[in-house]
């Protein structure tokens, strides 16, 4: 269950971190959070799967956050789709059709995520 | 793009339009229009641009804008001012990279929260009183 895993993980980090830098310890929640979504949804869909990927390769757990702004003219039909195949994991390997069912269950499985962290810091500053 | 060329049902479509439109927040769907006519010509429009070559020319996306304006009820046309599928899709991708900026922010403050505690602070309590439950 998402909240187990990623509660686990955050105790984990408070142990071990108490020396390290602040984003140091924000990255690794960061890193938690997408590694709970991940395994919440588990090898049943495809963007969990390419995340699983992505993290047990260590890599770099990025998102295209920032699209330069001075490339961005009107954009039209065709790249919204393009970029939204970079935001969604696994995305790129995707057809359009498959495409919009993963990203109906990775926004639901974010929003949950969003909503979990929320509790947690509203129950610890609280 | 793997471009499979699987044949997909206009209701499967509709299925999964619907499904994503009903993720986005009240606040969001507002921008694209409850119309479902429009939303199915959005529809159409994604299961025209998915059985096509990438390379799609300019004149197919006028062709497509105008159709797809055309069919637009004359009260909504005034709020859309391009194609329904890019609307929703461009909502989507904002509302996708919006949450990824909340898991950034929430991640920032979690942490700013963790440093002050220890592991015999009452906020460490909470933590463990959440997992047993």
């Amino acid at each position: 269950m998402m909240a187990c895993h990623f509660l686990r993980a955050l105790f984990r980090i408070q142990q071990t971190s108490t020396s390290s830098s602040s984003s140091g310890r924000s990255r690794r929640i960061r890193r938690a959070a997408y590694a709970s979504m991940a395994y919440s949804a588990g090898t049943r869909r495809a963007w969990s799967r390419a995340l699983l990927r992505k993290l047990r390769s260590r890599a770099r757990l990025r998102f295209p956050r920032r699209l330069s702004r001075a490339a961005t003219p009107q954009r039209r039909d065709m790249d919204q789709a393009q970029v939204l195949r970079k935001l969604v994991p696994g995305g790129p390997s995707m057809d359009d059709c498959k495409l919009l069912e993963e990203t109906a269950d990775y926004i639901r499985c974010l929003t949950t995520q969003v909503r979990l962290m929320q509790t947690v810091m509203d129950s610890i500053s609280s | 793009m793997s471009g499979r060329d699987r044949r997909i049902t206009d209701e499967e479509i509709n299925e999964l339009v619907s499904k994503l439109q009903s993720l986005l927040p009240e606040s969001r769907r507002r921008n694209i229009g409850r119309n479902k006519r429009e939303i199915r010509e959005a529809a159409v429009a994604i299961k025209i641009m998915s059985g096509r070559d990438r390379r799609i020319t300019d004149e197919e996306i006028n062709e497509l804008v105008s159709k797809l304006q055309s069919l637009l009820p004359e009260s909504r046309r005034r709020n859309i001012g391009r194609a329904s599928a890019s609307k929703l899709l461009k909502e989507t991708c904002s509302y996708i990279k919006s949450l990824h900026r909340e898991v950034d922010g929430l991640s920032d403050r979690l942490s700013g929260l963790m440093a002050t505690m220890d592991s015999n602070s009452p906020q460490a309590d909470i933590i463990r009183s959440l997992l047993r439950s």
